[in-house]
């Protein structure tokens, strides 16, 4: 028989018994809802998780670090040791090196320090930090008060929330409303700051070598290298709502400068202190280099690479991935249960068709009496317990998907009680949608397995004699 | 014995020939010789009666020669087709191309119209929609029920569906039409009407008749032979010159 036969068969025996194989469809479908509702719960929390990473602007980003540096923090045991002039340094020809692998879109050098900042004469200990262009379409600046720097190289700063609330003096005890970040950036935007720090310089000539805008004060240390006290005055031109403990990276800082103007003060870095004997050159080291990679899923490729020069990295993929663990066995949890109540559906099948061939002996016997052949037959079982399966598969996806709705609404209703912002944590992807309602036609194809076997091989003669 | 090249070419009108047919049936220490070793053969064209009391084998007989049932022993022969050789596959095949049934309980499905019961063998034989319809309302029409076609079976007489039965039987236009006691549930006058269509079928479109009966009378009214069966063994075999001189046009 054609399949279009076989379909309008099949439906025109489920309405005949039409209680029946509607429970046994409901049963299907609150199975498939099961499926539905607590995968895609699993997918939306996942998903939510995953949001919040890739807010954070580090998920495609790698961060490299010399080997040397780690003998100095890490224990010498951890590492076979190495001496140290076979472990690479992080200098400006690496993170060209670094710049030119495939799938690299830049290649920064992590440029961080604690100095101090004058606002109103009033000094401010803080970290500071170098954050390139490309940042400024990060979406950890969505949120920014004011606006990008006009340049890589204007002397301008964006403030964390935290430290503009430290410089107007407020404080907020625990409980009590947030400043609005708008009110914080009214009276600080288009403000001088005046930072102060050590200046590394080249030791050879003439020391101080600084033109007009800083003035140096004393040269101290070294042999090969002197230290140089500087000032460099900023304007501040954003405030950004970033919260600094939840991140990593360059925008854990709480004072942002243009990369390029960071680089160029020659600040004194700490790993400056380990390389004295390198410091010679004029090339200067870099503790720690920012590597942004095209796309999150080449992060496992690019840190190989680089950890094949000889370095170390990390990205947050790294912290990551016990995460996703985590995840993968929630789905699995969830999809078993979704699973075992299809299970126990697909057991309603069985038994609906087994009751549908007590029922329709007769009725086999006469199609096969009339020349209908044990395929012919089979088929005919089958396309009912597929139909059903369909049926089953449509109406639970639909009901899984209002389960989630419900439970998406009533969660943000809770959350804006608690003024927490409403979060979407429910996610119904095309695949899931796809995939049971095959995942519930496949199970019924194979609950149709049996009853379909034994109403094929149902002896005519035998049916035909029953009244 | 050696059947097919040689009954091909020198007994063409045999349609349907059974050697020493045999079907037992065990019932627990009991063996139930329902069939046992019946010899027959029917010509093409012929109208065959298949007589014999309640349990004496011929309905047996019947499912053999339809292909319903196979053989515990013995062949059946049919148009040169020895059925015990077929697989499931072609005995279907057989059943849906080369026979047409009617029963005594007319065996339409309650749940489908008249017309869909009659187009059902088209369906299996997979055959469009649009010829299946043509089709049904032909076979229909030469019943007498083509007013009746979108009723389901529930709400017609016996006689009507028997009727329908009928249009179903010949339908895929089989050249054997095995009836099992077609008039066993139709008081005497809708019987003969059922009876005056089978002998339409068999003179007009040349079908090989073979009808299971216990009434005597029809037999002698329709059959051209009579077939007696007691115990599941063929006890006479009687050709009926009433009819014979009517209708067996088909003899030299
Ligand atoms: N499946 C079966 N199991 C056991 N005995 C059967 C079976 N089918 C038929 N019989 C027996 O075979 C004999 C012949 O049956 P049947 O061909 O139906 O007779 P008829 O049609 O002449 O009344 C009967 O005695 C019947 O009880
Ligand atoms: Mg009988």
């Amino acid at each position: 028989m054609k399949l279009p036969d076989l379909t309008e068969l099949a439906l025109r025996n489920l309405r005949e018994s039409m209680l029946r194989n509607s429970l046994t469809t409901v049963g299907i479908s609150v199975g498939v809802a099961s499926l539905v509702a607590m995968l895609s719960l699993g997918i939306g929390l996942q998903q939510l998780v995953s949001r919040r990473l890739v807010k954070s602007g580090l998920f495609d980003t790698v961060v490299v670090t010399s080997r040397r540096d780690l003998r100095f923090t890490e224990r010498d045991q951890e590492r076979p040791a190495q001496t140290p002039g076979e472990s690479p340094v992080l200098d400006e020809s690496v993170r060209q090196e670094i710049e030119r692998l495939p799938n690299v879109l830049e290649a920064y050098p992590d440029i961080r320090f604690v100095t101090e900042l004058r606002f109103d004469d009033k000094p401010h200990l803080t970290m500071i930090s170098g954050l390139p262009s490309s940042a400024k379409s990060n979406d950890a600046f969505e949120g920014l008060q004011g606006s990008f720097f006009s340049s890589d190289t204007a002397a301008e700063a964006i403030l964390q929330k935290s430290f503009a609330e430290e410089l107007l003096g407020k404080t907020t005890a625990p409980g009590e409303a947030e400043p609005n970040v708008a009110d914080l950036a009214k009276p600080l935007l288009g403000k001088k700051l005046i930072m102060r720090y050590a200046q590394r310089a080249a030791p050879s000539t003439s020391v101080p070598l600084r033109p007009s805008d800083a003035s140096s004060e004393n040269s101290a240390v070294a042999t090969a290298y002197s230290v140089i006290s500087s000032e460099q005055k900023l304007k501040i031109v954003g405030i950004a709502d970033l919260d600094p403990e939840t991140l990593r990276g360059p925008t854990r800082a709480k004072v942002f400068l243009p990369l390029k103007l960071a680089e160029s003060l020659h600040v004194m870095q700490p790993s400056d202190l380990r390389e004295i004997s390198r410091a010679a050159s004029n090339q200067p080291l870099y503790s720690a280099l920012s590597v942004r990679v095209k796309n999150p899923a080449q992060v496992q490729m690019v840190e190989d690479a680089i950890k094949k020069m000889g370095f170390t990295t990390f990205s947050i993929l790294d912290a990551t991935r016990n995460l996703r663990q985590v995840f993968v066995v929630l789905d699995m949890f969830l999809g078993i249960f979704g699973s075992l109540a299809l299970a126990v559906a697909s057991i309603g099948i069985v038994n609906t068709l087994v009751m549908a061939i007590l029922e329709r002996r007769r009725e086999i016997g006469i199609m096969k009496a009339i020349g209908a052949s044990d395929i012919e037959v089979k088929k005919l079982f089958f396309a009912e317990a597929g139909a059903m399966g369909v049926l089953g598969g449509i109406v639970g996806v639909i009901l899984g998907w209002a389960i989630g709705q419900v439970i998406n609404l009533g969660t943000n209703a809770y959350l804006k009680r608690q003024s927490l912002p409403p979060e979407h944590f429910w996610a119904v992807p095309w695949w899931l949608v796809l995939s049971a309602i095959s995942f519930a036609f496949i199970v019924s194809l194979v609950s149709g397995l049996y009853p379909a076997g034994r109403a094929a091989r149902l002896d005519p003669v035998q049916a035909l004699r029953y009244e | 014995m050696t059947t097919s090249p040689v009954i091909a070419s020198t007994r063409t009108t045999a349609a349907i020939r059974s050697e020493n047919l045999c079907r037992h049936y065990r019932m627990g220490e009991t063996l139930i010789r329902a069939v046992d070793g019946v010899s027959l053969e029917v010509r093409a064209g012929e109208f065959v009666a298949l007589l014999g009391s309640s349990g004496s084998g011929k309905s047996s007989v019947l499912n053999l020669i339809a292909g319903l049932d196979h053989p515990t022993s013995g062949s059946v022969i049919v148009q040169d087709r020895d059925l015990a050789k077929l697989s499931r596959e072609e005995l279907a095949k057989y059943r849906l191309h080369v026979v047409g049934m009617v029963f005594q309980s007319f065996n339409l499905i309650a749940s489908m119209t008249v017309a869909e019961n009659v187009e059902l063998p088209l369906r299996f034989a997979e055959v469009n929609r649009s010829r299946r319809e043509s089709l049904a309302c032909e076979a229909l029409a030469r019943v007498g029920l083509r007013a009746r076609m979108n009723h389901r079976p529930s709400e017609l007489s016996g006689g009507e569906q028997q009727r329908a039965a009928l249009a179903r039987a010949l339908i895929m236009r089989p050249q054997l039409l095995l009836a099992d006691e077609p008039t066993g549930n139709l008081d005497s006058h809708t019987g003969t009407e059922i009876m005056d269509l089978v002998g339409e079928f068999n003179q007009q479109l040349g079908m090989t008749v073979v009808m299971v009966t216990h009434e005597r009378a029809l037999a002698e009214r329709y059959a051209q032979r009579m077939l007696f069966l007691a115990d599941g063994k063929l006890v006479g075999d009687e050709p009926n010159f009433a009819v014979q001189s009517g209708s067996a046009r088909g003899q030299p």
